[in-house]
């Protein structure tokens, strides 16, 4: 069957079940409620003075019972200093289980070292909304007999509450945690900030395991995972590798082109109609991403504008726009350097907030929802403003669906920054190879060679127009490119599908087919 | 009399031997791109970098930029092969670096000339930058200015010169500050474009600012730039406030609704406006991408 966006979709595939199309962004939300029914969390009872501590991981898996076709869960808040993921893997391989499902919320090359247990049946079945490195390539080439399924952030959230990914066992990394497994990620030696993404694992998961490199007196404050939902607490030596966990501060790009793409979707916004009082604003932590606050940061002050909140991943340019007095509020799902931790812990408008209330686009409004201006990276663009954040121009799956279309569909604008061609490659597509977020939830694209408004939006490209900025048809750039690149020959895939890509609402927006190898 | 001023605040260096610097040149948004076959180029890569400008400069599209080559002095063994070259392509102007003299200027048209000749070019479109980087060029900057229609600007090599003088160049470029003055005065005095050296520290965002908004004030129309990040400063120091664009506005406007009714001296304000005012004005509009409809 076909989707909206003519994306051909098979109505059932072994081993995740029934598929529904993608029939628009706000198609299913409109209705005003879900149609699955959501499943109850688990139902626990530990008696008084019950004792959670555990000599070692291994200890503590063994009594979450362990079994076959288990589904094992993660958060990526370590981002690619984790090593519990691939430890708590050893041990499950190690102790004979197979089919596993890994619900990962994002992963990271530091996960490469579980692909042996990709091949041997260890691992089966993989939701996560982002894959990358290694596993990225195995999964384009087919490693797993059934396809991975790409989530968004808040689409996590929705399969989590339907039952879609029923958790097992989660095994939650904290740097901080007391000996009722009250967490939290805002201090201790291992410091990675908000742990918005494991809220949701804690509630659901039949087993949560807490481990922790900082056992403090109880209570571990503040309580950003709380005892109630916590069965077992480990202390390690370290959940991680400090140094890729958190660096100091996120810089600036010193790239001249990152800049100058930066430059101009500053000007955009600037111009948008959207750039005013109260305005809510997020930004990715990656080059011309990141850089567009650098601009906005100086717009602000020279016209006076007072922002109301910052969401999203949060940098430590976040943090000094939130000092500066820029935006009344950070609301912090996932953080990125270390000075973000001491700012969550210390400052009361600087407030941690779980990936439900980020993004999940079933409950009473998700915090995307609110959004006036996101800025957002592309692997891909098309034609159509369709965008993919998930397999690279070679084929492999190489990034992350991540808040892209959960922020794209929510905010006012979305801005998206990319060059027009990478290497040799060309960004702008006639047909992107994976769409992740839909063409509809984006206003304006900004390139180092043009900006294209997506005609949905007539009165956006006529504000931009009236402000002087150099405005081009898609497809003129499209074509402005191709003669500067050559178009590239297509990749060769099988019919083998190797993923699943969902959008937030549950349908499914593109599939992912195996790579040919060469 | 040359009246030759052009959109030039900013003159972006692009080492003629990388091809991706090249390619995305025009996308900075300078006024001027400067294909650097000179300083930039070491000399086992002379020949790369002037095939590979040769190949290029009319091919890459540039977008609204002007396009400069700077070519190898004549005194080396490159400077006779670049202009070779480079004279048949066009490109809008030829950078000649360490120019000392009128009858050094006089020899080097005199070649492209006779290059363009055998390519049956004329000798008006393509325009010729003259480099002052010596004590030399210093003393005899007045005469390189104006002697020669071909010469539509003017520019200071603040590293060059210092190491001719063989003194240490400072922030606050003192030992230059004499020669930028002569320079800008034999430039107004010819009415072509000057052009005020590199600030080389990328990071020192406010160093530049300040340089060049001392470089404005002393009279030069736009400084070389040798990272893309600093354009945008040197483009809001020379670009100007919406008072002077409002004035200079409201005075093309009535100038050419009095040249349509037949006169030549009007008043704005009690003031008197005449030829020298409407160019300002108009050379105002143009630094601001302004139009009078």
């Amino acid at each position: 069957m076909l989707n909206s966006l003519g994306r051909e979709i098979p109505e059932y595939i072994e081993g995740i079940g029934k598929l529904e199309p993608f029939q628009g962004a706000l198609t299913k939300l409109s209705k005003g409620w879900m149609d699955e029914p959501t499943i109850p969390a688990p139902n626990k009872a530990y008696l008084p003075h019950q004792n959670k501590l555990c000599n070692s991981l291994e200890e503590a898996i063994l009594r979450s019972n362990p079994h076959n076709g288990m589904t094992v869960s993660f958060h990526h808040h370590l981002r690619n200093g984790d090593i519990l993921l691939v430890q708590t893997l050893t041990i499950l391989h190690n102790m004979g289980i197979r089919d596993i499902t890994l619900a990962s919320s994002s992963l990271n090359e530091c996960h490469d070292p579980i692909l042996p247990y990709m091949k041997d049946g260890t691992i089966t079945r993989i939701y996560s909304s982002g894959i990358r490195s290694q596993l990225g390539h195995a999964v384009a080439l087919g490693v797993l007999d059934i396809p991975v399924v790409i989530h968004s952030h808040g689409g996590r959230v929705r399969s989590i509450h339907t039952g879609k990914i029923q958790i097992d066992l989660t095994v939650i990394a904290a740097s901080a945690a007391d000996c009722e497994g009250n967490a939290t990620g805002s201090h201790g030696k291992s410091a990675f900030g908000s742990i918005g993404y494991a809220v949701i694992d804690a509630r659901y998961a039949k087993q949560v395991i807490v481990v922790t490199d900082n056992l403090v007196d109880f209570p571990c404050i503040p309580l950003s995972i709380s005892q109630n939902f916590v069965d077992q607490v480990v202390v390690v030596d370290s959940i991680g590798d400090a140094s890729k966990i958190a660096t100091g501060t996120t810089r600036i790009t010193n790239s001249p082109m990152d800049l100058r793409i930066a430059k101009l979707a500053a000007d955009v916004i600037e111009y948008s109609g959207f750039f005013e009082q109260g305005f809510a604003f997020q930004v990715g932590a990656g080059g011309a991403s990141l850089a567009v606050a650098k601009f906005i940061r100086e717009k602000m002050k020279t016209k006076g504008i007072k922002g109301s909140f910052m969401l999203g991943g949060i940098t430590s340019y976040c943090v000094d726009m939130l000092n500066d007095g820029l935006f009344e509020t950070i609301f912090d799902v996932q953080s990125f350097d270390a000075t973000v931790s001491n700012s969550l812990l210390n400052n009361r408008r600087h407030i941690e907030i779980p990936a439900a209330l980020y993004a999940n686009p079933f409950n009473c409004g998700c915090i995307t929802n609110k959004i006036d201006v996101v800025v957002l990276g592309a692997l891909e663009i098309d034609v159509d403003f369709n965008v993919n954040v998930i397999t690279g121009s070679e084929g492999k799956v190489r990034g992350a669906s991540g808040g892209h279309s959960d922020t794209a569909s929510g905010a006012k604008l979305t801005v998206v920054v990319c060059p027009s061609f990478r290497g040799r490659i060309p960004i702008i597509k006639k047909r992107v190879h994976t769409i992740v977020t839909p063409g509809e939830s984006i206003h304006v694209l900004v390139t180092e060679r043009g900006i294209c408004v997506n005609p949905a939006f007539p009165e956006l490209e006529e504000n931009l127009k009236r402000a002087g900025l150099n405005i081009k048809d898609i497809h003129d750039l499209e074509i402005e490119v191709d003669k500067i690149t050559g178009i590239p020959a297509p990749l060769e895939y099988t019919d083998k599908i190797v993923g699943v890509v969902e959008y937030r609402d549950g349908t499914i927006i593109d599939v992912i087919h195996q790579l040919k190898e060469k | 009399m040359k009246r030759n001023y052009k959109k030039r605040r900013s003159m972006l260096y692009i080492p003629g031997n990388n091809p991706a610097m090249i390619q995305q040149g025009g996308v900075y948004g300078a006024d001027s791109i400067l294909l650097d076959l000179e300083d930039a180029v070491a000399l086992n890569q002379k020949d790369a970098a002037r095939i590979l400008v040769r190949n290029m400069v009319n091919v890459i599209d540039f977008y609204d930029a002007e396009v400069c080559v700077r070519v190898n002095h004549l005194s080396t063994p490159f400077g006779l092969a670049d202009l070779e070259a480079i004279v048949p392509l066009q490109p809008s102007a030829i950078r000649y670096p360490k120019t000392e003299s009128a009858e050094e200027v006089a020899e080097l048209l005199n070649i492209i000339e006779k290059i363009e000749d055998r390519h049956g070019l004329s000798h008006t479109k393509m325009t010729l930058h003259a480099m002052i980087e010596t004590a030399m060029g210093v003393q005899n900057v007045f005469d390189i200015a104006s002697k020669f229609d071909r010469v539509d600007a003017i520019t200071i090599g603040g590293q060059d010169l210092t190491a001719d003088m063989n003194i240490v160049y400072t922030p606050d470029g003192a030992g230059i500050d004499f020669a930028r003055k002569r320079i800008v005065m034999a430039a107004k005095a010819s009415h072509i474009d000057v052009i005020d050296t590199v600030f080389p520290d990328v990071n020192d965002e406010e160093g530049l600012r300040r340089e060049t908004e001392y470089a404005k004030k002393i009279g030069f129309t736009g400084k070389a730039v040798i990272n893309p990040r600093q354009i945008e400063i040197i483009h809001d120091v020379f670009t100007p406030t919406e008072e002077e664009i409002r004035k200079a506005y409201r005075i093309v406007k009535e100038f050419r609704a009095n040249s349509a009714a037949g006169i030549g001296v009007f008043a704005i304000d009690g003031k008197m406006i005449d030829a020298p005012i409407v160019t300002r004005a108009e050379y105002i509009l143009r630094l601001a991408n302004v139009t009078v409809g």
